[in-house]
């Protein structure tokens, strides 16, 4: 019995992860605590006092924001695994160039990174889940589906972002992604306040970033009003972003690491 | 070395390889034989590495034919791979792993069981002399001791055969001569052995035959005797004279002692049969230098005369 190639490499990652399990797993808890804390009991108080009840679709604060958070955090994880262990594994602790040193191919590492990105935002997607659940922030037992939803969300994320980072010289463009990328999706894709509320001119904009939709859904499985044909459309945007990307992170993976 | 009937390791023919517009390996041809220790000498940039990656088959050919193992890297990359160890360059262990995390992790890259790869771990710890640091981190550990560590995470598929992209750059006297004699008990069994270097001492260790590489082209090949005696004199006279002395005109003056003169900016080299009867010979010639040294033909003359003395890079 062989395992198969991109299993091989994701053992790497699940190795390394062994070594910083506890502080991930501590952080991966706190995070949602806080926020939902902060923003969801202490913000939402305000929120709920002032809002007509119409504009959060009749639910509290706390119970809109949660879902939406968790796409975000994993949106946040995802940029995250695939941006500084992808230069690393290419230029710091070139861990690719000694996995093709072996019988892998690129394809084997990129899938085993990948795999592992997927693996990771679970994890921290499923954590969220259960702060959230103690929050009694879920509406619909639905909700356990959003795992999954955010797991898509981070892929979406995390595709692009390793195939662009595999053609970039130092770690300087990911900290752009992150100041004008991930910081606006973050607090302007809906998951703070609902994108209608944008300025109209705007919105469009709002609708094409991989963070609305997963907001979207996740909430609306989350507040168990999830229709089959906006789910749809909704998984079917994020899987389309997430292959694009792979596809781009293939040639792009290729030309740095076989030239 | 080659036993008749037996086909070569390792076979190029018209090799090229270009990045771009430029071209790194210039159309070589080479053999390597089962068991044989085969050294690519040359300076930086003189497409060692370029060469090596390919036959590791980490990089495609650009043209001519490569076969390692009777397969063509294009085509049986991974199998090629399953069956050689290499020793990067640069290393590339994970520091934040155990010295010992190193090899398991590597050895399943391998997908070798994992009682087999823990069995091969200990004795290959046992083989670099790391057993004792097994459970440290790679981080603190010294060049040499890395270095080590590749050499032995390279074995753990107990390949047939070896690339070693300048084993030793960067280590210190004992490091370097406990390298070597690792290098050579694997030679003993049967591993082959294939290194890049820019060592001379190096390659006269450990070479059964060698290239020389300039500029993308093998500039000559033998072993480590035919090339000093092809391209070299048995021996060698340095004659060190004052800094006011012209030494262009003191060269004229040696003409037709030895084999032939050379001017370097602090001294002057005779290359001769016999250093002592050619020192002998100069001085009835009226040259009296300050100081003056006797000694072997060695690769480092060879290599430097068929790569110039100018600096690569």
């Amino acid at each position: 019995m062989s395992t198969r190639p991109a299993i091989r490499s994701l053992a790497y990652w699940t190795y390394q992860y062994r070594r910083t399990w506890r502080a991930t797993l501590a952080s991966g808890f706190l995070m949602p605590v806080l926020y939902l804390t902060a923003m969801g009991l202490g913000l939402g108080s305000l929120v709920n006092r002032h809002a007509a009840p119409t504009r959060l679709g009749g639910v509290s604060y706390l119970v809109f924001l949660a879902p939406g958070l968790m796409a975000a955090a994993a949106m946040q994880s995802a940029t995250m695994e695939s941006t500084w262990p992808v230069m690393g594994g290419i230029k710091w602790t070139k861990t690719y160039h000694a996995m093709l040193a072996t019988p892998l191919r690129v394809s084997d590492v990129l899938y085993g990174h990948v795999c592992w990105m997927a693996l990771k935002v679970s994890l921290v997607s499923t954590i969220f889940l259960g702060v959230m659940a103690a929050f009694g922030a879920p509406r619909s037992p639905e909700v356990v589906l959003a795992v999954p939803v955010a797991v898509l969300t981070g892929l979406a994320y995390a595709t692009p972002f390793a195939g662009f980072v595999a053609t970039r010289q130092s770690d300087q463009p990911i900290i752009a992604i992150y100041r004008f990328l991930i910081i606006p999706m973050f607090l302007f894709s809906g998951t703070f306040f609902p994108v209608s509320q944008l300025p109209a001119a705007i919105r469009p904009l709002a609708y094409v970033t991989p963070l609305w939709h997963g907001v979207s859904l996740c909430r609306a499985l989350s507040l168990g009003d999830a229709t089959p044909a906006a789910a749809l459309g909704h998984v079917a945007y994020l899987v389309a972003l997430t292959v694009i990307g792979l596809a781009i992170a293939r040639r792009t993976f290729a030309s740095r690491l076989a030239a | 070395m080659s036993v008749d009937g037996d086909p070569p390791l390792i076979q190029a023919r018209g090799l090229t390889k270009r990045f771009g517009g430029f071209v790194a390996v210039d159309g070589i041809d080479f053999d390597v034989h089962r068991g044989e220790a085969f050294g690519f000498l040359g300076p930086n940039g003189a497409g060692k590495t370029s060469t090596m990656r390919m036959i590791a088959c980490m990089s495609p050919v650009s043209a001519g034919t490569l076969r390692v193992m009777g397969l063509d890297p294009a085509t049986a990359g991974p199998r090629i791979r399953a069956r050689l160890g290499l020793v990067p360059q640069d290393d590339t262990l994970d520091l934040e792993l155990t010295v010992r995390d190193n090899l398991l992790v590597y050895g399943r890259y391998f997908d070798l069981p994992r009682k087999l790869i823990r069995q091969r771990t200990d004795q290959l710890l046992e083989f670099a002399q790391l057993t004792e640091r097994a459970n440290d981190k790679v981080d603190p550990l010294s060049g040499g001791l890395r270095r080590r560590l590749t050499i032995a995470r390279s074995l753990i598929s107990e390949p047939d055969l070896l690339l070693l992209d300048e084993p030793t750059t960067g280590l210190d006297p004992q490091a370097r001569h406990l390298v070597w004699e690792r290098l050579y008990r694997l030679k003993q069994q049967g591993v082959t052995l294939v290194l890049t270097t820019h060592y001379m001492d190096e390659a006269e260790q450990l070479c059964d035959r060698l290239v020389i590489m300039d500029k993308g082209r093998i500039a000559a090949e033998g072993s480590p005797r035919q090339l000093i005696d092809h391209h070299c004199t048995r021996e060698v006279l340095e004659l060190r004279f004052g800094p006011d002395d012209d030494h262009s005109a003191l060269a004229d003056k040696l003409d037709g002692v030895g084999s032939r003169v050379e001017v370097l900016p602090d001294r002057l080299l005779l290359y001769t049969a016999n250093a002592d009867a050619a020192l002998a010979e100069a001085t009835t010639r009226g040259l009296s230098p300050e100081s003056w040294l006797v000694r072997r033909g060695t690769l480092e003359d060879v290599f430097l005369r068929l790569t110039g003395r100018s600096l690569a890079d």
